[in-house]
């Protein structure tokens, strides 16, 4: 119990030190884009506004999260460490497992929270959106303006987005800033070219090719799964099996880097 | 400090303003596809697929806007395809890029390329990823009806429409009637109509709209003809001008279009004025 109380205690702390670092700019940054677009897709485009701005909306809310994520993420221990803080830090009744969970969940309710401003604000410009639009025309789309099946999409990102936190943090255990920065946003990208590892074969003839990348397939993180924003801005069907499923891959996952997290902190000597 | 800055901005403003007179660069690198091959691009769009699909037919709407106003040098329309290709292969279910891009691709130049062929490929991409709209059936129909005057073919398309789930009761008797009188304008006239009535979208209600008011201008012009040509044998002359047939009493107010420019009358000529956003006006005949 006091585990989870002193995990708690560092993720508060986290988010509050991002409050400060003015992470949550990024909202008013989203408002104004979601907004500017809303007032300019009508000019620019003949009809297809709301897909747009929900595509925009989705896109951005993946987009500013990713960007928090993967820099938040990448100076969460390095900061500390590089400020001489971990020292204090360590020797309070604070063991390193218990810093990296709260790092982790800290950042992750930072997230949490900018990814639920996101969508609400992308719902409001939605709403607002319906209104201008005649209701025969609004009777044409595929789902409503304001579809709630499109929080499908929003909380696989917020998976994803979970995901990429543990491992920017997982990196930033033992390399600099830069370097994490690099390696997981390399990761992310390898992460979307899975079904390719996967086909290898097509376009290799060596088949000990075709079975390393088909070993990489299932030893990479599977980016590309989490990603169902087209399925829901035209309201398809996406099984609740296949949420429950990637969803737990993510979490697996995700427990996996911070055990390696944990374990890589651990060894490091301080002195 | 404050000084310095505004001086530095002042100064930022100015050069601005002293390259703007020094005149426009050229604009080459407008022309660019950056990246042709669909394959490679949905790739690369990552988990950005609709979006990038979004930013495609924008440049699609633009492109297609800017030539058929006449602001771009390259009056060919030739990124038109790649671009509505590029946009549907990332987002396979974007229907207003097959159904507006086909519009687009099959209009007559000068207003659009006239590749009803490309149109009709749009469209069959269309159907592979669903085979079940009939809204992309009703298109490949109109292409072939409006653009390739085939009306049989037309009319097979609107049959198969009207046999899949969700198509409208009118669809079935359109079918019949393209077959009976494909071609001739009261057939267009109620293909038009039905599309203005069912259109899902201000621009497809707003074009339907230019197209009837195209058909109204095509039996003006006839029946002006034939009182211009009454005119001619009467008075053993031609007309100077509306005003010597108004005088004479053959035509009473101003002869003007369905969008209220006057019409042009030249010799024994009636035409649309040259500025009429109805022009150019459809072809009429075709394969029976």
């Amino acid at each position: 119990m006091s585990a989870i109380r002193t995990v708690g205690t560092v993720a508060v702390s986290v988010f509050r030190e991002s409050v400060r670092d003015k992470v949550l700019y990024n909202l008013v940054a989203f408002a104004v884009l979601l907004m500017a677009a809303s007032y300019l897709i009508g000019q620019l485009t003949a009809g297809q506004d709301i897909k747009i701005i929900k595509d925009l909306g989705l896109a951005a809310i993946a987009t500013f999260g990713l960007m928090i994520a993967v820099f938040i993420g990448i100076g969460l221990v390095w900061k500390e460490v590089e400020r001489r803080s971990i020292y204090s830090l360590l020797s309070k009744p604070l063991s390193r497992a218990e810093f990296i969970l709260g790092k982790y969940c800290g950042l992750g309710l930072t997230l949490v929270v900018n990814v639920v401003v996101m969508v609400v604000a992308w719902y409001i410009v939605l709403a607002y959106m319906a209104t201008t639009v005649p209701p025969e025309v609004r009777a044409a789309w595929p789902a409503p303006a304001t579809d709630l099946g499109m929080l499908r999409a929003v909380g696989l990102i917020l998976v994803e987005l979970m995901l990429v936190t543990a491992i920017a943090l997982f990196f930033s255990t033992f390399s600099s800033p830069f370097l994490s920065a690099g390696l997981t946003l390399g990761l992310w990208v390898i992460g979307h070219f899975n079904a390719d590892l996967k086909n290898f074969e097509a376009v290799v003839d060596s088949r000990a090719a075709a079975w390393f990348a088909h070993g990489l397939y299932y030893v990479l993180p599977n980016f590309s799964a989490f990603d169902i924003k087209q399925q829901v801005v035209y309201a398809q069907a996406v099984p609740a099996s296949y949420l429950a499923t990637t969803a737990l891959y993510g979490a697996v996952y995700i427990a996996l880097l911070l055990a390696a997290s944990v374990a890589v902190f651990s060894r490091r000597d301080f002195k | 400090m404050p000084v310095v800055l505004v001086m530095l901005m002042a100064s930022a403003i100015g050069l601005q303003a002293l390259r703007e007179r020094g005149g426009e660069l050229p604009t080459g690198a407008d022309s660019l596809l950056y990246v042709r091959s669909p394959g490679a691009v949905q790739r690369l769009a990552l988990s950005y697929k609709s979006i990038l699909a979004d930013v495609y037919w924008i440049r699609a709407v633009q492109l297609y806007g800017d030539t058929k106003l006449g602001r771009t040098a390259d009056r060919s329309y030739s990124r038109l395809y790649p671009l509505l290709e590029l946009a549907t292969t990332l987002d396979p279910y974007f229907d207003v890029a097959y159904q507006f891009g086909a519009l687009f691709l099959a209009e007559a130049p000068p207003g659009g390329p006239g590749r009803p062929d490309l149109a009709i490929a749009l469209l069959q991409r269309g159907l592979e990823a669903q085979p079940d709209d009939w809204q992309l059936y009703q298109a490949i129909g109109f292409v072939h009806y409006w653009s390739t005057q085939d009306y049989a073919a037309a009319a097979d398309w609107f049959g198969r429409a009207s046999r899949l789930p969700g198509a409208p009761t009118w669809m079935g008797p359109l079918a019949a009637v393209t077959l009976a009188e494909g071609g001739n304008r009261k057939a267009s006239r109620l293909l038009w109509r039905q599309i203005q009535e069912s259109a899902a979208d201000d621009w497809f209600r707003a074009e339907a709209d230019r197209r009837l008011k195209q058909l109204d201008a095509m039996d003006q012009i006839d029946l002006l003809q034939r009182v211009v040509a009454t005119f001619s044998e009467e008075q053993g002359r031609p007309p100077a001008g509306w005003p010597d047939l108004a005088r004479a009493g053959y035509v009473r107010g101003a002869v003007v279009d369905p969008t209220g420019l006057p019409y042009r009358l030249e010799g024994s000529t009636v035409s649309l004025d040259p500025t009429s956003r109805l022009l150019p006006l459809p072809r009429e005949g075709g394969r029976p």
